[in-house]
C-alpha cells in the first residue's frame, strides 16, 4: 500500500538535487565573469577580486557547490547585495504576502473551474455548455495582469469600491484573487469538462444506469469521482502556475511579496536574492506537486493498492 | 534479350510505384478535403484563423499603413483619449497608439513565433530521441524537463532573463527555452505510443533502419499532437513575452512592443486607461485567436469527436 | 403447456441522429417475443443492431445520440416506451437486468465491489446496508466465487476477467430479475472461462426460471444455450426459428452461410466456407433485399424488392423471396 507513497517521496530527492545544481549554477551561467558582472563595469580590479573572494568564486566549482549546499541546509542563502541583510530574512518577510495571495486564488478557482467543467460536460451541446466554454477560453486567453489593471480602472479608479493595491483588508483581496485565479479556473474548467466527457462514455457508467440508479447519482458517485482522478493530475501544475502568477499580480497591485522581490532583485542585479528566491519557488513547486501526487494515490485505488 | 526483359521489369515496377503513389495522393487529397470540410464547420476556429491571417497581414504591412509615425513625439497631444484622429488615443509622449500597435505587431508576433518555432523544433527532436531510444537519452531529456518544469510557467522565463539580462532577444531565448520541455514531453509520449503500434513493429521486423523508422514511420504518426501543441503554444508564448515586457524585462521602452506599451500605460491607469486598454485587448484577441484555432484543429484531428 | 409471454417487441425502430435532420436507422421495425423461462438467442455479425436492440429495450440509448422512433416494447404487460423515466429506473436492475461484453470495464474502477453491489440491491429492495451486504455475499457464492468476503472488499482491477463477469452476473441477479439481457457475455473471456460462465448462466436460469435474451455472434454458444434463435442482418430480423430447426434446416441464405462457416470436427472439409463481402454501411443500404449483394441465390427481384418476413411454418419465419408462400 505504501510503496507508491515511499517511491514518490524518494523521487523528489534526486529532483531537488538537480534543481539545486541548476540554481547554484545560476551565477555561473551569467555571461562573462560573474564577479565582474556583480561588481559592475566601472569597478576596480581589487573590488572584483574582493567579490570573488567573498562569494568563493575563486575556489573549485565542486567546493563552491558543497559550501553552498552546507550553508543552504543551515538556512543561509547568503547576503543581499543590495540591502546587505541576509536573503533568508528578506524572503521570510515577504513570504506571508505571497502565500496569502496564492491561498486566496486556490480557495475558489480550482473548485469553481471543476464545477463549471463538470456541469458543461453533463449539459454538453446545450447553451450552458457553450457559454461556459466561451468564458473558459476567454479566461485562458486574457492576460491576467491586464484583467487586473482593468479591474483597478473600473473598481478602484472609476467606482472607488475596491483598493487598487495592498492586502490590508478583505476588500484588498478581491481583485488580486480574481487576477490570480482566472487562468487556472479556465484551464481546470476545460480540462475537467473533457475528462468528464471521456468518463461518461465509460462502460461502468452504463452499468450504473442499468442498475436503475438515478441520473444525478450516476453522474456524481460514478462519473464525477473517476473524472476527478484525472483532473487531480494537472492540479499541481496549475497551483504552481498560481505561484508564478503571483509575480505578475504582485506587480500589478503593488503587493510586497516574493514575486516583487524577485523582479526587483533582478533589476538591481542582486544575484544572491534571485538565487535564493528561485530555489524557494522551485522547492515550493516540487512540494506542491508531491502533495498532489500523494493525493492522486489516495483517490486512485489502482495506484494505492499496487 | 535479357536487357529488354530487365527494362520491362523496371518499367513495370516504375508503373506500379507510380500507381501506388497516385492512389495514396488521391487518398490524401480526399482526406485533406474531408479535414477542411470538418474544420470549416467549427465557426469559432474559423474566426480564430481569420484573426490570425489578419494579424499576419498587419505584421507585414503595418508600418506602411500606420497613419502616424510610430515614434513621432507630439507633447501638445499627449495622453489624449480615443478620437477620430487617434483611434486608440495617444500615449504620454503624444505618440499615436494605433500606429504604434500596427508597427509593433511585427515585433510581438515575430518574437513569439520564432521562439516557438525554434523551441518546438528542439523539443521535438529531443522528445523523439527520448521516446525512441529510451535509456540514458530518455533519462537525461526527461529529468532535464522535470527541472525546467520545476520553475512553473513564466517563472522559468523570468529566471532565464535574470541570467541573460533584459532585452528583446533575451526574451526570445527565454520563451524558446520555456517552450522546449512541453514539446519534449508530448513528443516523447506520442513517440512511445506510435512505437508500440503494429505498423512500426512490422517495419522494424522488416529490417528498417533507425533513422528511416524515426522519420518516415514514427514522426508522421506524432504530427497531430505536434501541430495542436504548436498552435496552443504560440498563444502562451505571446502571453509569456507580454508578461516579461510588462515586468520590465522585455523590449526597450521606446520600442512599440505590445507588452512594453501595456507596461508603460500602467503608470497612467488613473488618467489615461486607454493606454492599458488597447494593447491588452489586442494581446488578448491574439492569444484568443490562436487558442480558438488550436482548439478547432485538435477537435478536427481527434477521431473520438465527430 | 401454454407459454406465457414476458416480452413483446413490436415494430421497434431506433435511429442514431448526427444532426436534427440526418439520421441512420440502426434497427428497422423489428418484432419478436420472449416467453417466460426461455433463452432466446439474438445472432448476427457485429454492427447488425443486436446491441442496439438490447439498449433500446432497456431505454439506455437516451444518453447517446440514439433514439427509439417507433414501436413498442411490452414487458410484463407494460409498454416500456410509454412509462416515465422514474418507473423505468425501477425496472432496470430490478425486474430486468443486463450484463455486458466487457466485464472489466463495466465495473467502476474507483469503487469496491461491495459498494457497487449494495448500491444495486438497495435501489430495488428495502434491505438495510448490512442485509444488502449479506445478500451480496450470498449472491457471490451462488455464482461460484469461493471467498465472497474477500472479493467484496476488492476493487475491480484486482479481479480477473472471468471473476469480474461472475460479479456482474451476481449483481444482475441480486434482485431476482424476471429477465436477463446478456450482451456478448463471454466474448471478452478466455475459452475455458467462457464455458464456465455459460454453464453458470444456464444453471441460474434453470433454478430461478427467468428468461434470458442472449446476444451473441457465436453460434456455438447459441447451440449450447438457446431454445429459440433470431438472426439479424443489417438492422432487420432475417430469420426466426427454434434452435434445432435453425441448425438442421436453415432457410435464409445468410443463416445458411453462418452455419456453414462454423468449423465442425471430422467433417473432412478443408476450406471453411465464408460469406463473401461484409455487412453494409447502414447509411448506404442497397435497394431491395439487404443481403442480396452477398447472396449466391440473388435474383433480379432480390436486388429490387425487399422481401417480407414470411411465416414459413408454425414457428419459423424467414425474410427471403425463395420462401415466399
Amino acid at each position: 500500500m505504501s510503496r507508491y507513497f515511499v517511491r514518490r517521496i524518494l523521487a523528489t530527492i534526486p529532483l531537488m538535487f538537480i534543481i539545486s545544481i541548476f540554481v547554484f549554477m545560476f551565477i555561473h551561467l551569467i555571461p562573462g565573469d560573474p564577479a565582474r558582472t556583480i561588481a559592475g563595469l566601472d569597478a576596480e580590479e581589487w573590488q572584483v577580486e574582493a567579490i570573488r573572494e567573498e562569494y568563493g568564486l575563486n575556489k573549485p566549482i565542486v567546493t563552491q557547490y558543497v559550501d553552498y549546499m552546507v550553508k543552504l541546509f543551515h538556512g543561509d542563502m547568503g547576503e543581499s547585495m543590495k540591502s546587505f541583510t541576509p536573503v533568508s530574512e528578506l524572503i521570510a518577510e515577504r513570504m506571508p504576502q505571497t502565500l496569502k495571495l496564492v491561498f486566496a486564488g486556490v480557495l475558489w478557482a480550482p473548485i469553481l473551474g471543476i464545477f463549471i467543467g463538470v456541469m458543461s460536460a453533463i449539459k454538453q451541446g446545450k447553451i450552458f455548455d457553450h457559454v461556459c466554454m466561451l468564458i473558459a477560453i476567454t479566461g485562458l486567453s486574457a492576460p491576467g495582469f491586464w484583467l487586473g489593471l482593468m479591474g483597478i480602472q473600473i473598481f478602484s479608479v472609476q467606482l472607488g469600491w475596491l483598493p487598487s493595491g495592498g492586502l490590508d483588508s478583505w476588500k484588498g483581496f478581491i481583485l488580486p484573487s480574481f487576477t490570480m485565479g482566472c487562468g487556472i479556473m479556465a484551464v481546470l474548467a476545460r480540462y475537467s469538462r473533457s475528462s468528464m466527457l471521456e468518463t461518461l462514455r465509460e462502460d461502468y457508467v452504463r452499468t450504473a444506469r442499468a442498475k436503475g440508479q438515478k441520473e444525478s447519482l450516476v453522474m456524481f458517485s460514478h462519473a464525477f469521482r473517476n473524472s476527478l482522478i484525472q483532473v487531480v493530475t494537472i492540479l499541481g501544475l496549475q497551483i504552481g502556475g498560481l505561484l508564478s502568477g503571483s509575480v505578475l499580480t504582485e506587480t500589478v497591485f503593488s503587493i510586497p511579496g516574493m514575486g516583487r522581490l524577485l523582479t526587483d532583485s533582478i533589476q538591481f542585479r542582486d544575484y544572491a536574492a534571485v538565487q535564493g528566491l528561485l530555489m524557494l519557488f522551485a522547492l515550493q513547486y516540487v512540494l506542491i506537486n508531491l502533495v498532489v501526487d500523494l493525493l492522486y494515490g489516495v483517490i486512485n485505488p489502482k495506484i494505492r493498492l499496487d | 534479350m535479357a536487357d529488354i526483359q530487365k527494362n520491362e521489369q523496371q518499367q513495370n515496377t516504375a508503373f506500379e510505384s507510380n500507381y501506388i503513389d497516385e492512389n495514396i495522393k488521391a487518398d490524401q487529397s480526399s482526406k485533406a478535403k474531408a479535414f477542411v470540410k470538418k474544420f470549416l464547420k467549427r465557426k469559432t476556429a474559423v474566426l480564430g484563423l481569420i484573426i490570425i491571417v489578419l494579424l499576419i497581414i498587419i505584421a507585414i504591412i503595418g508600418p506602411y499603413i500606420a497613419p502616424y509615425q510610430y515614434d513621432a513625439y507630439d507633447y501638445a497631444n499627449a495622453l489624449q483619449g480615443p478620437s477620430a484622429e487617434h483611434l486608440f488615443g495617444t500615449d504620454h509622449y503624444g505618440r499615436d497608439i494605433f500606429s504604434r500597435m500596427l508597427v509593433g505587431a511585427r515585433l510581438t508576433l515575430g518574437v513569439s513565433l520564432s521562439a516557438v518555432i525554434v523551441g518546438a523544433a528542439l523539443g521535438t527532436v529531443l522528445g523523439l530521441l527520448a521516446g525512441y531510444y529510451g535509456g540514458i537519452i530518455e533519462t537525461l531529456v526527461m529529468r532535464g524537463s522535470d527541472v525546467l518544469f520545476s520553475f512553473p510557467d513564466i517563472l522559468l522565463a523570468i529566471a532565464i532573463v535574470a541570467i541573460l539580462g533584459p532585452g528583446i532577444i533575451n526574451v526570445l531565448i527565454a520563451v524558446m527555452v520555456f517552450t522546449i520541455p512541453s514539446f519534449a514531453r508530448i513528443m516523447r509520449s506520442a513517440t512511445l505510443a506510435v512505437k508500440g503500434s503494429l505498423y512500426v513493429e512490422v517495419a522494424q521486423s522488416l529490417g528498417c533502419k533507425d533513422s528511416r523508422l524515426l522519420f518516415v514511420h514514427i514522426f508522421p504518426g506524432t504530427i497531430q499532437s505536434l501541430i495542436v501543441n504548436f498552435t496552443m503554444r504560440i498563444g502562451s508564448a505571446i502571453m509569456a513575452a507580454a508578461s516579461l515586457s510588462f515586468l520590465g524585462f522585455g523590449a526597450n521602452v521606446t520600442e512599440p512592443e505590445w507588452g512594453a506599451m501595456l507596461s508603460q500605460g500602467r503608470n497612467y491607469i488613473g488618467i489615461a486607461s486607454h493606454m492599458v486598454y488597447f494593447p491588452g485587448l489586442v494581446i488578448f484577441l491574439t492569444v484568443l485567436a490562436f487558442n480558438l484555432f488550436g482548439d478547432g484543429l485538435r477537435d478536427t484531428l481527434d477521431p473520438k469527436i465527430k | 403447456m401454454v407459454q406465457e409471454r414476458l416480452l413483446t417487441v413490436n415494430k421497434l425502430r431506433t435511429e442514431f441522429f448526427q444532426s436534427k435532420k440526418s439520421s441512420v436507422t440502426a434497427i428497422n421495425e423489428i418484432s419478436f417475443h420472449l416467453d417466460k423461462g426461455e433463452i432466446l438467442g439474438l445472432v448476427g455479425e457485429s454492427g447488425c443492431g443486436k446491441s442496439v436492440t438490447s439498449l433500446s429495450i432497456m431505454r439506455l440509448l437516451n444518453f447517446t445520440s440514439g433514439k427509439v422512433t417507433k414501436g413498442e416494447v411490452i414487458f410484463d404487460g407494460e409498454d416500456l416506451q410509454k412509462i416515465s423515466e422514474n418507473e423505468m429506473r425501477k425496472i432496470r436492475g430490478g425486474k430486468m437486468s443486463m450484463i455486458f461484453q466487457e466485464p472489466m470495464s463495466s465495473l467502476n474502477p474507483a469503487m469496491r465491489i461491495d459498494k457497487q453491489m449494495i448500491e444495486g440491491i438497495r435501489l430495488h429492495t428495502n434491505m438495510s446496508k448490512e442485509e444488502a451486504r449479506k445478500h451480496a455475499s450470498k449472491m457471490l457464492s451462488q455464482v461460484g466465487i469461493p471467498d465472497p468476503e474477500r472479493v467484496l472488499k476488492n476493487y475491480p482491477h484486482q479481479l480477473s476477467g472471468g471473476m469480474s463477469q461472475r460479479v456482474m452476473i451476481a449483481m444482475a441477479m441480486s434482485c431476482n430479475p424476471q429477465m436477463l439481457i446478456a450482451d456478448e457475455p463471454t466474448t471478452a473471456l478466455d475459452v475455458t472461462i467462457q464455458a464456465q460462465i455459460l454453464e453458470l448462466m444456464k444453471k441460474i436460469q434453470q433454478e430461478e426460471g427467468m428468461s434470458i435474451l442472449l446476444i451473441t455472434h457465436d453460434l456455438g454458444v447459441v447451440a449450447e444455450m438457446c431454445t429459440r434463435v433470431i438472426v439479424m442482418y443489417a438492422g432487420e430480423i432475417v430469420e426466426e426459428a427454434p434452435v434445432e430447426e435453425l441448425f438442421n434446416h436453415p432457410t435464409h441464405p445468410y443463416t445458411e452461410g453462418l452455419i456453414a462457416s462454423v468449423p465442425k470436427l471430422g467433417s473432412g472439409v478443408k476450406v471453411l466456407p465464408s460469406i463473401p463481402g461484409s455487412v453494409p454501411d447502414l447509411s448506404m443500404l442497397p435497394k431491395g433485399c439487404r443481403f442480396a449483394p452477398r447472396c449466391k441465390y440473388a435474383t433480379e427481384r432480390c436486388r429490387n424488392e425487399e422481401p417480407d418476413l414470411f411465416q414459413i411454418s408454425a414457428n419459423q419465419k424467414c425474410r427471403c423471396w425463395r420462401q415466399e408462400r
